[in-house]
């Protein structure tokens, strides 16, 4: 397992991500940055000591499993229990997918699973095995993005509306709102076309983008901004 | 989360007879089960995956109902031609339960399945709970017992081993109870249908069990009757907050009307009871009446006849009388015209 507390990448990348951003004139991002980098050195602080995984009592039986996550296939040894969160965050080292409830409350662990929104801390590894898993890490339309135009177009909205403020509901809104659009492209309703009587072709009023959108809590109460990207990769407006 | 040994099946004879191992259970969209195994409230033995059965179709039946297999996905469920068209009171009530998310994985046969949302059930901390420890008590009649039963449910003091308030969460069943929806089962040698009304048990002197459904038996399917409410139907929904929460009450009203006659109506209640509420009498008394405020709230009373209160519940029981109004006269006036709740 890689080390789960390390927050603080390299300087020298740091650095240049800085750079970068700055160069983007994007310092929203780049105060984030520097709050989450203070306060993530202060977590790690308060945080030594406890456990980080809760093992259960017995010596669990590990079994091979094979999890395509971003279209790449990895081979893994894992007890039966393992979520698909947890593999992805403590095995895979994906750690963008992130643990909000761990009980389907708040939609942090959002993720893609043959293209449809799942909460992935629900959903057991050995049953997601055969599946397409994609996660926030998978979907930039370069493996190492350079600027905005690399990006998905959801993650350059939501960097373009400032749709976070601590960043940590951030992944799980991406990927539910990628889906939440494909969702309604492909005439999904929601309890709001139905009241409304909207029902032929569901608008993403800002209406049913809440509506489609509530199964992702965000403790900083961000919404306005989450609503503006997902309204603004809706229309096809979006960087 | 305790050890299991996990399984898949590939058909349902596979999956009875996997299942039949003692502690096993089935795995379906897992939002309520690997839920419950976090806590241990749930410790299964076995987990039996039954994912990849071929349980994911709706079909038209012959009688102009369907048949909806048990692995059909809510979200799919809800947006499926047949239902969004014929039973959008089935569309309307999926629609309203948890969030895209939770929709995208439970399934069917899971919703069915689904146990109840009581605190004291779901926190293995308190010692009394008859569902999960039989003869233990109900430590939600003398506890926080907002989201609690009005109706049907069994109290003989906290400390019975009989007593349980608890309600069921589901708001899938609430319609698929008005709309007279039949389960069907399969068991190592037979096949068997279950109409909607016998499948939930209330506590009665057993609060642990639940369902009439066997150990050894799978759900391979839900069946609806031909449509009635096609164009007058309303799921009412009453919770804290307007999405991705469970009822305090809810309503599922369907009508079938001639003119500015009601000809049949179906009602259930969610939220006030273990399973969804149903009062025959009270749909009996609309038939070839006027949808009118008084003739709503006379099958209103009927329904709520008995109900029972506690500390933190009690207006439940006024909201409930409420929402069947509401809920009736919204439907009364064509299934997508109602005014947002």
């Amino acid at each position: 397992m890689s080390e789960p507390l390390c927050t603080d990448p390299s300087n020298e990348d740091f650095e240049q991500e800085e750079h970068e951003l700055e160069k983007s004139g994007l310092y929203s991002e780049l105060t984030r940055r520097r709050f989450m980098k203070a306060a993530g050195a202060f977590s790690a602080a308060t945080a030594i000591g406890l456990p980080i995984v809760a093992w259960a009592e017995g010596a669990p039986e590990a079994r091979a499993i094979t999890l395509k996550v971003n279209g790449k296939p990895e081979v893994l040894s894992l007890d039966m229990r393992t979520t698909l969160l947890d593999a992805l965050r403590e095995h895979l080292d994906l750690t963008g997918t992130k643990k909000g409830c761990d009980h389907g409350q708040c939609g942090a662990c959002t993720v893609l699973v043959d293209g449809r929104r799942v909460n992935s801390c629900l959903t057991l590894a050995f049953a997601a095995e055969g599946s397409d898993i994609t996660t926030i890490e998978g979907l930039a339309k370069t493996s190492d993005p350079q600027d905005l135009s690399d990006l998905h177009p959801m993650q350059a909205a939501f960097l373009e509306h400032d749709g976070y403020q601590c960043g940590y509901c951030t992944p799980g809104q991406i990927c539910s709102a990628i889906a939440a659009i494909e969702e309604s492209k492909h005439g999904a309703l929601s309890i709001v076309s139905l009241h409304t009587g909207k029902t032929d072709k569901p608008e993403m009023t800002d209406d049913e983008i809440k509506e489609r959108m509530s199964g992702n809590i965000c403790r900083c109460g961000a919404y306005p901004n989450i609503v503006a990207a997902v309204r603004a990769v809706a229309r096809g407006v979006s960087a | 989360m305790n050890t299991f040994n996990y399984e898949r099946a590939t058909t349902p004879g596979q999956a009875v007879h996997a299942g039949a191992v003692r502690g096993a259970k089935f795995l379906a969209g897992g939002t309520n089960l690997v839920d419950l195994m976090k806590y241990r409230v749930e410790s299964p033995t076995v987990l039996v995956d039954i994912n990849h059965l071929d349980l994911t179709q709706v079909t038209q039946n012959a009688d102009g109902g369907v048949t909806i297999g048990a692995l059909v996905r809510n979200s799919d469920l809800a947006n499926h031609r047949a239902i969004k068209t014929q039973y959008p009171l089935l569309s309307q009530a999926l629609l309203s339960g948890a969030s895209p998310q939770l929709r995208n994985m439970a399934t069917t046969g899971g919703n069915l399945l689904q146990r109840t949302r009581c605190y004291y059930f779901t926190d293995v901390n308190f010692p009394a709970c008859n569902k999960r420890n039989p003869g233990s008590g109900c430590a939600a009649i003398k506890g926080y017992n907002r989201i609690h039963a009005i109706l049907g449910q069994t109290d003989k003091g906290a400390n019975s081993g009989e007593s349980c308030i608890a309600t069921h969460p589901s708001d899938m069943c609430v319609a698929m109870a008005a709309l007279g929806a039949k389960i069907e089962v399969e068991g190592p040698k037979y096949k068997r249908a279950i109409p909607f009304a016998e499948f939930h048990k209330l506590p009665g002197s057993t609060p642990w069990i639940e369902t009439d459904l066997r150990p050894d038996e799978l759900i391979v399917a839900v069946t609806l009757p031909p449509p009635k409410f096609a164009k007058n139907a309303y799921y009412l929904k009453v919770r804290d907050r307007n999405s991705y929460a469970f009822a305090l009450i809810s309503v599922a009203a369907g009508l079938e009307m001639d003119g500015n006659t009601i000809s049949s109506a179906g009602i259930a209640l969610g939220g006030v009871a273990l399973k969804p509420w149903r009062e025959r009498e009270a749909e009996k008394v609309l038939a070839g009446k006027a949808p009118t405020p008084e003739n709503f709230k006379q099958a209103a009373e009927i329904l709520l006849r008995g109900a029972k209160g506690y500390e933190h519940n009690t207006f439940k029981i006024e909201l409930a009388k409420q929402g069947v109004v509401r809920a009736l006269t919204l439907a009364s006036q064509g299934t997508t015209e109602g005014a947002q709740s």
